[in-house]
């Protein structure tokens, strides 16, 4: 057994590593084909800053790319998780948002000392987020209310809900648009030295911790176990003795706990950025979902497709200096994403013929 | 009395776009192909569509203008959504991954378009579509005062389209193929149904009500476009299984959370809800829990076609 599951791992991993990687180079091949029609003098140019955006300005580029790769890595967890319990985590904006607020609430709130201080508000925001993805967990076991729509409806009540708090618990500017300044930032230790300006800090270290300890859960432990045979047939582990309602709820709260984590680790982040007061849906919820979809849901590979994305949007930023539109870096994320839809199911096709076993 | 009405005629502006948009999924999703595009199908035909409307809207006669800004939003969508049915239907692909690509790509591209040709992203045009009172109709009493006053054509389109495909669904021999492409496509492929030809055009059929419904969403609630459509694509994703994919409870659906989204966005003018004083923030909340709660008694039965999501391959059996 032992043996046929290395002979996988040589097999069907290393060819749906291999079907991403052909996924990415449709995808920048289709972002230099726009960059061609849109001005063609400068799209070589224009590619070369797609290709190396994460370094167009040395590390202090790579800082911003890590700064903004942590939330995604979070949140693309949170899908991924999900997805492996079979359910359609669509909830990440508004777990983020509600662990957003948690964490600068704590922050500003919290007495403890500095060391602590972080996780103690990191541990609040998780602890929201995963009361947050319950509520469509529990629904989902006991009432049979379908989670897509549940998740929806809790993404609106949590950006509602934390814009009100916001107002009412005192952590708002003077100016009344944006959250205050948190307590406490997430440690660098030194990091700042070497990425100057950038935002970056230990949060990709420990989303790499999380990723790895997610990935650890999924494989090597009974409750891994049962989580994906609830996923791949919820009435076979049903009948195989599995308790199917506490597989579903414990896999969003999870799910929850980490989206929540990736909105305390955004705003605790030392960069400038606050909780803005407005009815909007937080993207970096959503932008969790092709994080985890380009790693098919692989959370070792998350981490990696994190970076990668977090690497070619900040190559759009830079994109801008030649002329471009920078919303060109999504349509070579969506090329990619649907491509790598696309080389999955064909490596599948390609697999089943062989015999191999589903991915458990 | 008046406020009444005024409720009834807010009511139709939010449900409208989510019943022809949710309508739209039914067709996707009963042939089997569940569509979680419908978000930037929306986005994609409202696009093209309103950045036509601004550049006619001062050329021909503003209804016919309105109506040839649906027709072109409508079939924007319908070849935006061939991308998603080649993707599942022929290629089989997963559902889900690939209509989430077609969400990031259609405000993308909408804002990569707008800002290549007019340099900003915004879209204007003038909101005169609305139409104060239907000569004959508006007059008749308190009907008249409900459906034909102040009110868009969008809304008896919105109206024809449940009925048509009520019709085409349950009472046309297509409907029947359909839905047992989305029940047990093997079967039907052994009585000569062609699976593929049915899917794909219950695809096309969604991205085609599904892009007229971003320029309904538009019309009345904006003056300008700017690559989103306020997440109404999932919100009718949410109205499709609250409605438990038949047309009826999907009007039904639409106009509970319609009716409550009006109740929030107007609940200052409402004497009795205005006496409360709550904190607005609970009126916009309340849709939403009011949608979760009305799930809560009505879930436990669900009937999603039993093939939805899962690709189907000639001689499976």
């Amino acid at each position: 057994m032992a043996r046929y599951k290395f002979k996988w791992l040589s097999s069907a991993g290393a060819a749906s590593f291999a079907s991403s990687l052909a996924a990415i180079a449709l995808g920048l091949l289709a972002g230099f084909a726009i960059l061609l029609i849109s001005n063609s003098s400068m799209a070589l140019q224009g590619f070369a800053t797609i290709l190396n955006g994460g370094f167009a300005r040395g590390a202090k580029s790579f800082g911003l790319v890590l700064y903004q790769a942590t939330p995604i890595i979070f949140t693309g967890l949170a899908f991924a998780f999900a997805a492996k319990a079979g359910l359609f985590n669509i909830g990440m904006p508004g777990q983020f948002v509600i662990g957003a607020f948690c964490a600068i609430y704590a922050s500003v709130n919290f007495s403890l000392p500095a060391p602590l201080r972080w996780i103690a508000c990191i541990l609040a925001a998780m602890a929201s987020g995963a009361l947050w993805a319950a509520v469509p967990g529990l629904l989902k076991a006991v009432a049979n209310v379908n989670e897509v729509i549940s998740c929806i409806m809790m993404n609106y009540i949590g950006m509602y809900l934390a814009n009100m708090l916001i107002v009412k618990s005192n952590i708002y500017n003077a100016a009344k648009n944006l959250t205050v300044a948190p307590g406490v930032f997430i440690p660098t230790y030194g990091m700042e030295k070497l990425f100057v300006d950038s935002g970056a800090n230990i949060g990709i270290f420990v989303s790499l911790g999380v990723a790895i300890l997610c990935w650890g859960l999924l494989q090597l432990t009974p409750f891994g176990y049962e989580l994906k045979v609830c996923g791949l047939n919820r009435h076979a582990a049903k009948y195989a003795g599995i308790n199917e309602m506490r597989c579903i709820v414990a896999a969003m709260a999870i799910a929850g706990a980490l989206a929540g984590a990736g909105g305390g680790f955004l705003y605790l982040s030392n960069a400038g950025k606050y909780m803005t007061v407005v009815d909007v849906l937080a993207s970096e919820g959503f932008n969790g979902i092709p994080v985890a979809l380009l790693a098919l849901n692989n959370p070792i590979g998350v981490f990696f497709s994190g970076i990668f994305i977090a690497y070619i949007n900040v190559g759009g930023l830079y994109l801008q200096r030649y002329g471009y539109v920078p919303e060109i870096i999504n349509i070579v994320i969506s090329v990619i994403i649907y491509c790598s839809a696309l080389s999955s199911s064909i490596g599948k096709l390609l697999f089943e013929r062989k015999g191999v076993e589903a991915d458990l | 009395m008046s406020i009444v009405y005024f409720m009834a005629q807010q009511t139709m502006y939010f449900t409208i776009p989510l019943l022809i948009v949710a309508i739209g999924g039914l067709f996707s999703e009963r042939s089997g192909i569940a569509n979680v595009a419908l978000e930037g199908i929306m986005v994609f035909g409202a696009f093209c569509g309103i950045y036509s409307l601004s550049h006619i809207q001062n050329s021909i006669h503003s209804q016919l203008a309105l109506l040839l800004a649906l027709l072109i939003g409508g079939i924007s969508g319908l070849i935006f959504s061939a991308l998603h049915a080649i993707a599942s239907v022929s290629l089989k692909a997963d559902q889900v991954i690939c209509g989430t690509a077609l969400n990031i790509f259609a405000p993308a591209f909408a804002i990569y378009i707008a800002r290549s040709v007019q340099t900003i992203s915004h879209i204007g045009f003038r909101d005169e579509y609305i139409i104060k009172k239907v000569p004959f109709l508006g007059s008749i009493p308190i009907i008249g005062d409900f459906l034909f006053t102040n009110c868009y054509i969008t809304t008896f389109i919105g109206f024809a389209v449940l009925a048509a495909s009520y019709v085409v669904l349950y009472k046309t021999r297509y409907g029947l193929r359909l839905r047992a492409c989305g029940e047990h496509p093997a079967a039907a492929d052994s009585l000569g149904v062609d699976v593929y030809k049915m899917r794909y055009s219950g695809v096309l059929a969604s991205g085609f009500l599904a892009g007229m419904g971003g320029v309904i969403y538009v019309v009345p609630t904006s003056t300008s476009f700017d690559a989103e459509v306020g997440g109404y694509g999932f919100l009718a994703l949410a109205v499709l299984i609250f409605g438990q994919w038949k047309p009826m409870r999907i009007l039904l659906a639409s106009l509970f959370f319609g009716l409550m989204k009006t109740l929030a966005s107007a609940y200052s003018t409402i004497p009795l809800l205005a006496a409360i004083g709550l904190p607005s923030g609970f009126y916009k909340m309340a849709p939403y829990i009011a949608t979760i709660i009305a799930l809560v008694f009505t879930s436990k039965k669900s009937q999603a076609p039993k093939a939805v999501g899962t690709p189907y391959e000639r001689g499976q059996k």
